[in-house]
């Protein structure tokens, strides 16, 4: 069966332009993952800030183009699409947005983001039909539709714009949803009921769901699979239960042991590794090498590939040189769990 | 207790709206000592950015304080002329603004934007003196100086975050309120920014109101908790205790909710939904979500009170007078 969505070696190079002569940055690197079409998938693909997260989601969306690689959805890849494929994809592949003070226009109501998608991909028949859809969207999202609807962009709380972005997506129904940091504005109960509501989505509607985010605990509890990017490349993936629970790469130990403890007594332990001045990770080795503290001579010569480190997890890190390497490509976490 | 930096006396800040007005904070008291950490955690929408701005004197239209107090050091900001309250903003009270690091502006070099906040103030009008200053503070959040010669854009979302902390100190103020600083960066950077917060307003010995989120982070770093529901503190009290015992049933559920590491997809929030700001329901406002509600809740708003000594909550299964009445 053809995957859904299919992410082929992809890159992604940002060139700076304009006054300023600087390097070219490399968001994205030698990225391949996989949305099989035979079951639904959550994924979650953490990192660092910076490394390259919203660029990945930017170029599942569509959005921005890859520099390399090539990404397929229904094994038509996006850059060839004619325009029933396009339109297909536009309804079917939906967003969620990191932002919520960029993504709307401050001269429109909010109700301008729920009624256009209604509108464009004839959700509804009547105009009831359309307001009984978006009401049950919001309510989904905890919000009062009779004091949200009618409100300009500014007259909102961040939490509450982010959860409008969201309602959007439940709207649509679609097969996939991409969802850049959904929840980081909204409370502890309040991101206990969205979450629980995506995940009904792919429980009860077979939707997949990508989600982008910094909190691991979310992730964990949410997701199948997981992707840890460092510096545009991927530092450890698997399992949610391995990469999290048993993280291998030293990044990803790092991550993990940085999680903020609810316990007042927990508090952090250690300190944070500073950045050595010998490499700014901008050299031919591992990108993590000038944090590392197990770094090798080798770090510093060639980028580490991944390592199966056990049968649900690989990461790219040297001290798991002894393994398998991960040949196949694209690798996708959830190949892992069910080596064909 | 050491005499308070900060008082909040029974705040009331209203949108008007033509549907009427959106009470967004609603009879908001509380005091600040020197050098605490205050967290402030609450519902989406609950009023907390609203109350940050209102201390800061930043609302813009159509929000009104409709009422109160805010004392520092015994001056109450409300009554102060504008310029007045210029001359106060950055030096004694700053802020770091929710989605800080998109308020830095954009075709401006660091440098210059620290320059502003001087000039404004009348400090360091030496050139040497001012350039010494900025890559002082720049390096006492963790930057390099020469992040000073640099623009926005060139920076990661953890870099300007800091340099928001940098600005937000530059003037060394009492009390720094900061409006989920963190929530846009990794768990690595976030820590090391909530450090950097951390050892500056050990220096300064400044109180600092954090807003947010994040309860993990807000256990690593508060030592009290506020806790807000539509528009209302519903509950203070030291950080262990909101943990450990929290009273109010809100608090309760809020803690509850919060996710681990140990058991997977127990997703557990609060059914129904935030209260109308605009028809706040009679009583109390979270009796129509609350699993312990009775006989007064419906009609009697309860008050903040305090329980124990520096523990307060607004409920009525923990107001003497009212069960009491409830009893007899
Ligand atoms: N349009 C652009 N032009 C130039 N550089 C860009 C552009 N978009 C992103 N970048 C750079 O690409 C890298 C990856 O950015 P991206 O926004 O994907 O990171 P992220 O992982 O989403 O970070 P965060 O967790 O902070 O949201 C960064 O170094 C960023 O500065
Ligand atoms: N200009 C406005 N007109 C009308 N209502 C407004 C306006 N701005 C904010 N509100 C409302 O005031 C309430 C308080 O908003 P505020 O931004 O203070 O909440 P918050 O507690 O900071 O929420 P979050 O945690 O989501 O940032 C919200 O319910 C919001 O909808
Ligand atoms: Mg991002
Ligand atoms: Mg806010």
């Amino acid at each position: 069966m053809t995957p859904v969505l299919e992410v082929r070696a992809v890159g992604k190079v940002f060139r700076a332009g304009g006054f300023f002569k600087r390097d070219a940055t490399v968001a994205l690197k030698d990225f391949s993952m996989t949305i099989a079409g035979d079951r639904p998938v959550i994924t979650a693909i953490a990192g660092e800030s910076g490394s390259g997260k919203t660029t990945l989601a930017r170029l599942l969306l569509g959005i921005i183009e890859p520099s390399m690689g090539e990404i397929r959805y229904h094994g038509v890849n996006l850059k060839a699409m004619n325009g029933d494929q396009r339109r297909r994809f536009r309804q079917e592949v939906q967003a969620v947005f990191q932002d919520p003070f960029e993504v709307y226009n401050p001269f429109y109501h909010v109700d301008h983001v729920l009624t256009t998608p209604v509108a464009k991909f004839g959700l509804a028949r009547t105009r009831d039909e359309a307001y009984t859809l978006i009401e049950t969207a919001l309510h989904q999202v905890g919000l009062r539709p009779e004091e949200t609807l009618g409100r300009y962009p500014h007259q909102l709380s961040g939490g509450q714009r982010q959860r409008i972005m969201i309602a959007r997506a439940l709207l649509l129904r679609p097969k996939i949803i991409v969802a850049d940091e959904p929840v980081s504005m909204v409370d502890a109960s309040l991101r206990a009921t969205i979450l629980e509501s995506l995940l009904k989505l792919k429980q009860e509607f077979g939707i997949s769901l990508i989600y982008i985010t910094h909190d691991l605990t979310t992730a964990y509890q949410l997701c199948d699979d997981i992707y840890i990017l460092y510096r545009g490349t991927v530092a450890e993936t698997g399992s949610v239960e391995q990469v999290i629970k048993q993280p291998k790469h030293p990044y990803t130990q790092l991550l993990v042991s940085s999680i903020p403890l609810p316990n007042p007594d927990q508090r952090w332990g250690g300190d944070v590794p500073a950045m050595s001045e010998r490499n700014n990770g901008s050299g031919g080795g591992c990108p993590f090498a000038a944090r590392c503290p197990h770094v090798m001579e080798r770090c510093h010569i060639a980028p580490p590939p991944l390592y199966q480190t056990s049968a649900e997890s690989a990461a790219a890190c040297y001290l798991y040189d002894d393994q398998p390497e991960l040949r196949q490509r694209p690798v996708a976490a959830h190949d892992l769990l069910n080596p064909h | 207790m050491t005499t308070p930096v900060l008082r909040v006396q029974d705040l009331h800040v209203h949108y008007r709206t033509a549907a009427g007005p959106v009470k967004a904070v609603n009879g908001v008291s509380f005091d600040l000592a020197p050098g605490e950490r205050l967290g402030l955690v609450g519902e989406s929408g609950s009023g907390k950015t609203t109350m940050a701005l209102a201390l800061m004197r930043m609302l813009e239209q159509p929000a009104r304080i409709e009422g109160g107090r805010v004392l520092l050091d015994g001056v109450d900001l409300l009554a102060l002329s504008e310029e007045q309250m210029r001359r106060i903003r950055f030096d004694r009270l700053s802020m770091v603004p929710q989605g800080a690091m998109n308020s830095l502006n954009p075709v401006m070099r660091i440098r210059d934007q620290m320059i502003e906040i001087f000039n404004a103030h009348g400090r360091h009008p030496d050139k040497a003196e001012r350039r010494e200053r900025i890559g002082h503070l720049l390096e006492r959040v963790g930057l390099k100086r020469d992040v000073a010669d640099r623009y926005p854009h060139e920076l990661s979302g953890g870099m300007k975050q800091r340099v928001c902390i940098a600005m937000a100190i530059a003037l060394r103020p009492q009390v720094i309120i900061a409006d989920e600083p963190t929530s846009a960066l990794d768990v690595v950077v976030q820590r090391q920014v909530m450090e950097t917060l951390g050892a500056v307003q050990k220096d300064l010995n400044a109180a600092v109101i954090l807003v947010g989120h994040d309860m993990g982070l807000m256990a690593q770093f508060a030592d009290r908790i506020g806790v807000m529901y539509a528009g209302r503190l519903v509950e203070l009290a030291p950080v262990r205790q909101i943990f450990s015992a929290p009273q109010h049933p809100y608090t309760q559920m809020l803690i509850a909710s919060i996710p681990s590491l140990e058991e997977k997809r127990l997703f557990k929030g609060i059914p129904g939904v935030a209260p109308s700001l605009l028809n706040p329901p009679s009583g109390c406002p979270f009796h129509p979500r609350c699993p312990a509600a009775f006989a007064p809740c419906p009609t009697i708003n309860p008050a903040l009170e305090e329980t124990d000594a520096g523990r307060w909550v607004a409920c009525h299964l923990h107001s003497e007078a009212v069960l009491h009445d409830s009893r007899a």
